[in-house]
């Protein structure tokens, strides 16, 4: 995939107080209907080839992305496009704000797009109908085969000036592809848009691949591979394809993660019936150990400012959440409750750690502070597990598995995502069945 | 009158008792002890009598007693083989966290492999791989199902 290079050609965003906003902490209790313009396409654009795809009105397909994302989001309800009265060009130029408040429209975005000498240009607008005046203009010039990822950025711009919180739709997830019956999986590394177009598959499915992770540049990616029969934690470069194994242990190595500045990878290593959690600094290649006990301790996480690590282990008896020092010192337990506790992973924010919980045989995602207080279950599955957070710690991402019947069939696993609020859950399609899934950091950073 | 109904309570008493040992009898021998599985169905043999796979409890890597005397039989067929070295697969069911089940099914082959160890096989012969929960035998979502899945397999490398 080639490196993206958008230049913004001039940035306009109010500081004023607009009159709408979006309470991110409600949910979708009262989505913000918002009117999204098609994009209007200077006639004397050339049109984009998009693998075999021809897209003719490409500023059409941008408005509907930007509509899907926001709608996915939970927080927006995109108005129907039937309703609108003004052409995309005028819009653009002068809304009649009175046209869209009578469809009830509180926020309207427009814009217009020109492809020539191969480079496409779009400008936005974000208006509020309500205080009429604009609040939002940005422009844009990259590829024409760059165009989702425009739609994108102005997802993210729009989401962030109404709600104060930065976006989540110039992503990418990384998940395990599978097929094939239960009791022999075929599975495969996948990377999609967070809206599900453009699956690639990085691995042929020769052997089994699982838990992959994106480092916090998006280039690189770590995950457990049985390649040779050896289960070992391997780094892939996402656009050389070039491979290795991750430092020379004489044993399995397993749940890798990346550190927040990307120069680590921190990971379990089983020998002899114990697993301890090391860390292996990608330039030096110097390897420390970080917990020195005979329980199984895996599943680590770092805290977004690269201090502390959460972790699983069961060392009291069952599985449960610790916290330490990224050095290994000040081990504390933080989970205490009824059931046994897995997966945490600390958010981007900084001020929860999701985890799955086992309980009396029913599976949850749910979140806690990083102290183990506050805890809050947001869903509740036969079996669901591994939750990721986006990247402004507002969405979690996990995997659910159906049961078989009686003959072994109907077993599916598939990809979902619940905000943190616990509302909006949706289950997120892909090409095949899906788990283990991990979401990028914005990809505009 | 009376004769009968005693005839018929007393023959009803029979009837349960005997059916109520039969449900007692299985649930011992039959298929599960607590939720190890004891049955022989996904059971496979390295020689005769030498079963090649032993069960475990949930959560757990412990040896019941018989694990720990199959893994006897096997100690002794490496014994007779001194040329054979084998592969200790470790499994979870899949009602547990994935990485941790990776852990867990690491620590059920090293507790296999350090049993055979203490019966006199070299640990050059004993190579160790954990599948977690990657490769289940049966496919159902029953209990039963699970303890099966719950296992240590021993195989024999070419």
């Amino acid at each position: 995939m080639k490196k993206l290079i958008i230049f913004f050609i001039f940035l306009f965003i109010s500081t004023s107080n607009a009159l709408i906003e979006v309470d991110i902490t409600r949910g979708n209790l009262d989505p913000l209907p918002i009117a999204v313009s098609p994009l209007h396409n200077d006639p004397s654009s050339q049109t984009i080839k998009s693998g075999d795809q021809i897209i003719e009105d490409v500023g059409a397909e941008i408005s509907k992305i930007i509509e899907v994302n926001l709608k996915r989001s939970g927080l927006f309800n995109p108005l129907k496009k039937e309703s609108f009265v003004q052409k995309p060009d005028i819009v653009h130029i002068k809304p009649r704000f009175e046209d869209w408040k009578l469809i009830k429209a509180q926020a309207l975005v427009t814009g217009k797009t020109i492809i020539s000498d191969d480079k496409l240009r779009t400008e936005f607008r974000l208006w509020d109908v309500v205080a009429a005046k604009e609040i939002v203009a940005l422009a844009f010039s990259t590829t024409p085969d760059n165009w989702r990822r425009v739609a994108h950025i102005i997802s993210d711009k729009i989401y962030e000036r109404l709600t104060g919180e930065s976006g989540y739709f110039d992503t990418r997830i990384i998940y395990v592809s599978e097929t094939g019956p239960k009791t022999q999986r075929y599975k495969k590394l996948a990377i999609m848009d967070q809206d599900g177009a453009n699956t690639k598959y990085l691995t042929l499915g020769n052997e089994l691949v699982l838990t992959p992770r994106f480092s916090p540049t998006n280039q690189l990616v770590t995950y457990l591979s049985y390649f040779r029969n050896l289960p070992r934690v391997y780094l892939l470069d996402i656009e050389t394809g070039i491979q290795e194994a991750v430092g020379d242990f004489p044993g399995m190595t397993f749940a890798p993660r990346f550190s927040p500045d990307g120069k680590k990878i921190i990971m379990s290593f089983a020998k002899d019936g114990n697993s301890d959690i090391y860390t292996m600094d990608l330039d030096s290649r110097v390897v420390e150990k970080i917990t020195d006990h005979t329980s199984i301790d895996t599943s680590p996480s770092y805290s977004p400012d690269g201090k502390y690590i959460c972790f699983n282990s069961d060392r009291s008896g069952l599985q449960q959440i610790y916290v330490m020092r990224s050095d290994g010192s000040n081990v504390k337990r933080i989970t205490f409750g009824k059931g046994l506790y897995g997966t945490p992973v600390w958010s981007p924010r900084g001020d929860l750690i999701a985890f799955t919980k086992v309980f009396k045989g029913k599976f949850y995602i749910g979140v806690m502070r990083a102290d183990g207080s506050g805890e809050r279950l947001l869903t509740e599955n036969f079996y669901q597990e591994a939750p990721s957070w986006s990247p402004n710690g507002r969405v979690l991402i996990f995997y659910r598995e159906t049961k078989t019947d009686s003959e072994g069939k109907g077993f599916t696993a598939k990809l979902w995502s619940i905000d943190l609020t616990g509302y909006n859950e949706r289950l997120i399609e892909t090409e095949t069945d899906g788990s283990d899934p991990s979401w990028s950091s914005l990809l505009s950073k | 009158m009376d004769f009968t109904m005693n005839l018929k309570r007393l023959l009803i008493v029979l009837v349960a008792s005997v059916a109520l040992t039969a449900c007692a009898a299985q649930k011992k021998t039959g298929m599960m002890t607590g939720d190890v599985y004891t049955g022989s169905d996904t059971v496979e043999y390295l020689a005769t009598g030498v079963k090649d796979r032993v069960f475990f409890a949930t959560n757990k890597s412990t040896l019941t007693t018989a694990a720990r005397d199959t893994l006897r039989k096997q100690a002794a067929w490496m014994r007779k083989q001194k040329k054979v070295s084998v592969t200790v697969e470790g499994h979870a069911d899949e009602r547990g966290t994935r990485e941790y089940n990776l852990a867990l099914g690491e620590r059920r082959a090293n507790a296999v492999k350090d049993y055979l160890m203490t019966y006199g096989i070299s640990g050059s012969r004993i190579s160790v791989i954990s599948y977690g929960k990657e490769r289940p035998v049966n496919s159902g979502s029953t209990p039963l199902a699970w303890s099966q899945n719950r296992r240590s397999v021993t195989v024999k490398v070419k």
